[in-house]
């Protein structure tokens, strides 16, 4: 097994443990991102090992759909950037572990405070344009839900990044085709993502199983190649909600609800302990 | 008027203008973002002079907040330009997310605040702003009274670390502090002694009080004037102390009476030591258009408004 699919397995684990043990928080959508995590993370940022808010030198990383913090919270502690036990106070009282990723109580690895939807890909337009001014040679990641991009100010940002050549910014579309209400479709068409971007100016790449570790460090790769030519970069990800623990997969309905007792053990069951337990 | 005088009719918003460029040249970090009011915002010198640190953002201020928030990111200073209305109801949200919650070095600068707005109506003339604002948790929320006190306030923000909220209008007005004027966050001004009532007023409100205080002065009333260019934190002591010696007060400001200025006195005078208090402000209206002046005179913005009040609190002492 490699390393990246050791990591891979442990996240899921400690996704459930975390929504488990609270009864709260966003499975769904966490597991789905579980490989994108490892391989930006693991494979594809450069950045370093201490946190520092400004970032210099360094690729910086920008969560939009804040929900889906239990995936993001895993990586960043299995990345080194705080205790791994501290996975065990997500969403309780006092801890810097909040519902949504927040600076307020000062996460190392967390930048901008995020939940309400739609925010995060013009702060991750600001950092880039921060890295430009200050002549860093370094690349913005941010994480988008498919949904998320319903909100109106995604298609400011949209606009804006293409018209002002943001070449130094991949933003990742997690496209799940799921909401809380159920599938886009019902929801609210959003039409051809692609091509919408296409025509916004955007430099697109489609991603056809971002539940892949390969295809997944593959789809990365070839976006930093693209980088700093003229271009905004948007990876459109194919994923599957709940990835990983087959009663989770492909439903809207494990968005955001936690598992008992007895779907716990069936998903861990599913997901070996590779790198102990928080 | 007890020796103030009006050096000349300016705009509060050439202040920032020209106090954006000051504290650029001082500053590298500094930038600036515009949604497609550049003229408007008078930031057409910093552009000119500092045009690689000038953003045209374009009609679109929930992406030009997010912008500023993620530029910090990488110890850029962002101040944002667009009208009141726009910088702050427009994108309540990500200001509360993006800077405040997440304690961004964003300072938020707004012009054509109020009524003063003039002509162009109800729909531009945000009188809730200030009380959005002082909601926020670690906000700093700024009305500077004129040209030179504005110039001072956009210099000195810079130097402060934190979100900032600074306001500012579209009319030429009275400008009669110091020119070269030291400006502490936080601290209000007693620009008139007095002792029988307390005006604290914020704002194109304060040259009013200043003419308030004269009038009263010749009725036998002796007014303290106290200019509150920081409506939070609140300079608490200064306002306390006043009312130590006065016993009644009168708030006045260009903003609804609703969230304004006299809600934060009215706060800590029941938290402290009661006292008959009267406001001045738009009371829970919207406005209209018409000359700023005219408006001023027709949503109880002025110094016989001024006056009237204090002779009614004083009368409930």
């Amino acid at each position: 097994m490699t390393s990246s699919q050791k990591l891979v397995f442990q996240i899921r684990r400690d996704i459930v443990r975390m929504v488990h043990s609270n009864n709260s928080g966003h499975p769904g959508g966490s597991l789905g991102c579980t490989e994108f995590f490892v391989v930006l993370f693991f494979e594809i940022m450069k950045r370093k090992d201490e946190f520092e808010m400004n970032g210099f030198d360094e690729d910086l990383f920008f969560l939009s759909n804040g929900h889906i913090s239990p995936v993001f919270y895993s990586t960043l502690a299995r990345a080194g950037y705080f205790p791994i036990k501290e996975l065990s106070t997500f969403r309780d009282i006092d801890s810097r572990l909040q519902g949504h990723p927040t600076t307020h109580e000062g996460l190392p690895g967390v930048r901008i405070a995020s939940g309400s939807l739609g925010q995060g890909m013009s702060v991750a337009i600001g950092a880039a344009l921060s890295k430009k001014m200050n002549g860093e040679k370094n690349i913005i990641y941010s994480l988008h839900g498919d949904g998320e991009l319903q909100e109106g100010q995604n298609w400011e940002a949209i606009m804006y990044a293409a018209a002002n050549k943001v070449d130094n910014l991949i933003c990742t579309i997690d496209n799940n085709n799921k909401q809380i209400d159920g599938d886009l479709k019902e929801v609210l068409d959003l039409g051809n993502i692609e091509s919408k971007f296409k025509s916004f100016g955007w430099l697109t790449i489609n991603l056809e199983n971002g539940n892949d570790l390969s295809q997944v460090k593959q789809a990365l790769k070839h976006a930093k190649d693209k980088c700093f030519d003229g271009k905004p970069v948007v990876v459109i990800m194919k994923t599957v909600m709940g990835n990983g623990v087959d009663y989770m997969m492909g439903t809207h309905k494990w968005h955001g609800i936690a598992p008992n007792d007895q779907e716990l053990e069936i998903a861990l069951n599913q997901n070996p302990e590779t790198l102990k337990d928080y | 008027m007890f020796g103030f005088k009006n050096y000349g009719n300016n705009d509060t918003r050439s202040g920032f203008g020209v106090g954006l460029v000051e504290a650029a040249s001082k500053n590298k970090e500094i930038v600036a973002l515009c949604a497609d009011l550049t003229g408007s915002l008078k930031m057409n010198d910093f552009k000119n002079k500092y045009p690689n640190r000038f953003f045209q953002i374009g009609i679109a201020e929930a992406n030009m907040i997010g912008i500023a928030a993620g530029m910090t990111i990488g110890k850029k200073i962002p101040y944002t330009g667009t009208f009141a209305n726009f910088s702050t109801g427009r994108v309540y949200d990500q200001i509360r997310q993006s800077v405040a919650y997440s304690n961004k070095n964003v300072k938020i600068c707004a012009s054509h605040a109020g009524i003063t707005l003039g002509e162009d109506g109800a729909t531009h003339q945000i009188l809730e702003d200030i009380g959005m604002m002082k909601m926020l948790p670690g906000m700093v929320v700024i009305n500077p009274c004129d040209f030179n006190q504005t110039k001072a306030a956009t210099i000195e923000i810079s130097k402060y670390h934190g979100p900032v909220y600074l306001r500012f209008g579209r009319p030429k007005v009275p400008n009669f502090t110091p020119e070269n004027q030291s400006f502490k966050i936080g601290k209000g001004i007693r620009l008139v002694e007095g002792s029988d009532v307390t005006i604290v007023c914020t704002g194109h409100l304060v040259w009013h009080a200043i003419e308030s205080a004269v009038f009263l002065k010749n009725k036998g009333i002796s007014a303290e004037v106290i200019n509150i260019h920081t409506i939070k934190p609140l300079d608490e002591e200064i306002i306390l102390k006043s009312l130590e010696k006065t016993g009644c007060v009168v708030s006045a400001e260009e903003h609804n009476t609703i969230g304004g200025l006299g809600e934060s006195v009215a706060s800590l005078i029941v938290k402290n030591k009661l006292a008959p208090m009267e406001f001045v402000g738009v009371n829970d209206q919207f406005g209209e258009s018409g000359k700023p002046a005219e408006l001023m005179k027709k949503y109880g913005l002025s110094t016989e408004s001024i006056v009237d009040k204090c002779l009614k609190v004083l009368k409930r002492k």
